[in-house]
């Protein structure tokens, strides 16, 4: 299973976007260009150790070359760890299947739902924006992509085959993913790879707002400044961020102009923390909520369950009240939401 | 004991504590036969529910005379059947003796009868005095003080303040005698501020498990509790880290508790010791900069990658911070049937290396599924190190295994240097035979001073059940 990856691509840049726009490294054009051929070159560079994972440059690279799954292959190759080894070893741990994972749901029928590792959203999933969907969930439905943030891509390329013959296995045509890391998975990253998917992956938002024009007519604009936390994932998959604009519009909630927003937005900082960056964790965190304050968002939007659970305390502190995409579009069909 | 003595004795009780507080019915009996443990039980003849000093002096009077055992209990939890009555006798259940008599918001203190419980305690102040609490052990809240202070118990506050049996202000106690004492300051004029500088030594009974008196109401001190807490979960793949993060984070003096974990299953937790760092602060100023002094100090094991601490998600969080945290309970009955025991030795810190490869050589010589939790105790002066078995109740092989597991287990602490933390009676004795003769003497006659009879909880520390 290789990259593919193209170092003309690099080496024809000028721009060297994927670094010189990198909120943590801080890199000018020249320094940039400089660690970039280093890379290419599978020759040691800085940047190995001192990326946060944020999976920012693969949005950033706008020739689609991957610099951010070279780089977790660079950290693996060189035995660089960006984690302390019990964490590494955690993580490694999490995704093993267990015998409560049920690896076959025979009652499944589409339209379907993967949860990925995420149960304790299955009852909220449920009303009218799911209407119909069966749920999958649990470790032998797991993406595996987190191990990026571990440098260990040999991780995901050992477990990823298993997880999408299971899956296949169903026999579903198509599958909406609740979180945006799995549907980048079985799109972004299994094409970097060439690894085959024999279905489509919808994606959440996707769905969402199809699912709202359909119920158009009941929709009750909740008409609140919200601001949105990009989380990593969605760097892999920025072509579907127009369907959440779309929804907040059908919803009636004005998504606030903000510095860190966009390309410029900024990690929940959950990463950092197993990092054991925790000056970086704390200034990240700061300068992300104080600017949703200054934005006077009311809400602060998650899509991604890590990010919330990182976030949501400090967020809420700060008088801005955090909320699941879901549980906000749930508000606006009138359904109760936790 | 002959059934006319026995009536005798049941009227002398009924007389004394009244009839609604005297059973001598197989139903009540069978309760106080046992605790939630693995010893053999056995029933007493009576059991009562004394609600002052005084009755309590002439339940002890009246044993004293007929030469029955009395067997002191509160809600009987300690799992090693410290309470169990092995020759029969009187149970005094000392729960009704339930005031809180005094708390002393500037000296920090309150003086409880001795059937308050934890729970109760913790309450009253949350409610009366909210900037103050005390030591609380991961026990259920019927758990009662003073229960927790005859066995050495350690709570929240252990790792600053040391065993809770050290936060002991004063003591009222009645002896095997009858007679009622007092210890401390509290036996010189109405403050119950301290034991010390007094002649006669609290020790005398606390660690007794009830075999040199009745203890019926005490001092003890009370601590500030800070509005904030929060919790920081360090972790290592090697063992022989512990005592170094220990050491460094209690050099801090930023914790306000430090505790450590290790387990086989859910697998996030395999192959790693987990280290819970508390941390408390009026101000999130506060709280913060205790973390980064925590964090600080284990920068040089953070850096070459052997340690680290999690990011924790808030059910995670919420569980670790609930006040007792109830994830005991959820081990007890993780093989169904409900029931689990542990042997809590109490060793050097840097003996953890060693007693966590016992427990898991334990673990698997045994076929047993096993769990550490364990407690730091002053400033890594010692921990509180438990190695603990679930069984379920309805196999019977099961319950044998975590025996075997159990009694193995006590004699690696033995061995370690370390000592069994209320230990069964087969551990007791174990330690006696191992003990220092002189120390063995001097405890045999204390017992005999005290108690020439023999009366008091006469199967612990020496007396043959």
């Amino acid at each position: 299973m290789e990259l593919k990856f193209d170092r003309s691509l690099c080496e024809k840049c000028g721009t060297y976007d994927c670094l010189t726009k990198c909120q943590y490294l801080r890199l000018d054009r020249e320094g940039a260009r400089r660690e970039i051929m280093k890379l290419i070159n599978r020759e040691d560079s800085f940047v190995l150790r001192e990326c946060v994972t944020c999976y920012a440059c693969e949005e950033y690279c706008k020739k689609g070359n991957h610099p951010f799954y070279l780089i977790t292959e660079l950290q693996e190759e060189k035995g660089i760890l960006p984690v302390p080894k019990p964490i590494l070893r955690q993580w490694i741990n999490t995704g093993i299947p267990t015998k409560r994972d049920p690896q076959h749901f025979p009652f499944a029928r589409e339209p379907v739902l993967s949860l990925c590792l995420f149960p304790e959203f299955v009852e909220e999933l449920g009303g009218r924006l799911f209407e119909g969907f069966s749920i999958i969930v649990g470790r032998h439905f797991f993406c595996q992509l987190a191990y990026l943030h571990f440098g260990r891509p040999s991780i995901i390329k050992e477990r990823l085959p298993r997880i999408i013959e299971n899956i296949a296995r169903h026999g579903f045509k198509e599958i909406v993913f609740f979180h945006d890391e799995c549907y980048s998975t079985f799109t972004s990253y299994a094409r970097a790879y060439g690894i085959e998917v024999p279905f489509r992956p919808v994606h959440y938002f996707e769905h969402l707002y199809k699912r709202l024009k359909e119920l158009e007519g009941e929709i009750r604009p909740l008409r609140v400044r919200v601001a949105y936390q990009r989380n990593c994932s969605t760097r892999l998959a920025p072509d579907k961020e127009h369907y959440l604009d779309e929804i907040f519009e059908l919803i009636g909630v004005e998504r606030v102009r903000r510095e860190y927003d966009g390309e410029n937005a900024l990690c929940c900082g959950g990463i950092f923390r197993l990092q054991q960056r925790y000056d970086l964790y704390v200034d990240v965190q700061k300068r992300n909520v104080e600017d949703m304050v200054r934005a006077k968002a009311e809400y602060c939007v998650f899509n991604c369950p890590m990010c919330y659970y990182m976030l949501a305390e400090g967020v809420s502190k700060a008088g801005v009240r955090p909320i699941m995409l879901h549980q906000l579009c749930k508000l606006a069909v009138g359904e109760p939401s936790r | 004991m002959r059934s006319v003595k026995k009536e005798e004795i049941y009227k002398a009780l009924v007389e004394i504590v009244g009839r609604d507080y005297v059973s001598d019915r197989k139903e009540d009996l069978y309760i106080y036969s046992r605790d939630p443990g693995l010893e053999e039980a056995h029933e007493p003849d009576f059991v009562v529910m004394p609600k002052t000093v005084e009755e309590v002096q002439e339940i002890v009077r009246l044993a004293n005379r007929e030469r029955i055992p009395v067997v002191p209990v509160g809600a009987s939890l300690s799992l090693s059947g410290l309470t169990i009555p092995y020759k029969g006798g009187i149970v005094v259940d000392l729960r009704r003796m339930d005031r809180i008599i005094e708390v002393n918001r500037m000296g920090r203190y309150a003086v409880v009868e001795a059937g308050v419980t934890q729970g109760k305690l913790k309450a009253y102040l949350e409610e009366n005095f909210p900037d103050l609490c005390h030591s609380l052990p991961e026990a259920p809240p019927s758990a009662t003080i003073v229960g927790n202070l005859v066995i050495h118990g350690q709570g929240h506050l252990a790792q600053q303040y040391g065993f809770n049996s050290s936060m002991v202000t004063g003591l009222e106690v009645v002896l095997p005698s009858g007679d009622v004492c007092r210890i401390g300051s509290c036996a010189l004029g109405p403050y119950w501020f301290s034991v010390e500088p007094f002649p006669v030594p609290a020790g005398l009974f606390l660690g007794w498990f009830g075999a040199t008196g009745i203890i019926t109401k005490v001092g003890i001190r009370l601590y500030p509790r800070k509005r904030l807490r929060d919790v920081e979960v360090f972790v290592v793949e090697d063992p022989k880290l512990v005592p170094e993060v220990v050491y460094r984070v209690a050099h801090t003096e930023m914790a306000e508790d430090l505790t450590t974990s290790a387990q086989p299953y859910p697998p996030i937790y395999q192959g790693i010791v987990m280290i819970q760092v508390y941390i408390n602060g009026d101000t999130e100023e506060e709280l913060e900069f205790k973390r980064r002094l925590i964090w600080r100090s284990l920068k040089e094991i953070i850096d070459a990658k052997e340690g680290g601490f999690m990011a924790l998600t808030p059910d995670i969080r919420g569980t670790l911070l609930e006040e007792p945290i109830p994830t005991l309970t959820r081990f007890a009955d993780v093989l169904r049937g409900g029931g689990f025991v542990y042997c809590g030795a109490i060793i050097p810190v840097e003996k953890f290396p060693e007693a966590l490869k016992r427990l898991f050589e334990i673990a698997e010589r045994h076929q047993v599924t096993f769990a550490h939790s364990g407690r730091v105790i002053g400033r890594g002066h010692c921990m509180m190190f438990a190695f603990a078995y679930p069984f379920n109740r309805e196999d019977a092989a099961s319950m044998e295994r975590a025996k075997k597991a159990l009694d193995e287990s006590y004699i690696a602490t033995l061995e370690m240097g370390g000592i069994p933390w209320k230990p069964d009676l087969s551990a007791q004795r174990m330690m006696i035979e191992r003990m220092d003769k002189g120390a063995a003497e001097l405890l045999k006659r204390i017992r005999k001073l005290l108690d020439p009879n023999g009366i008091m909880s006469p199967a612990n520390w020496g007396v043959e059940p």
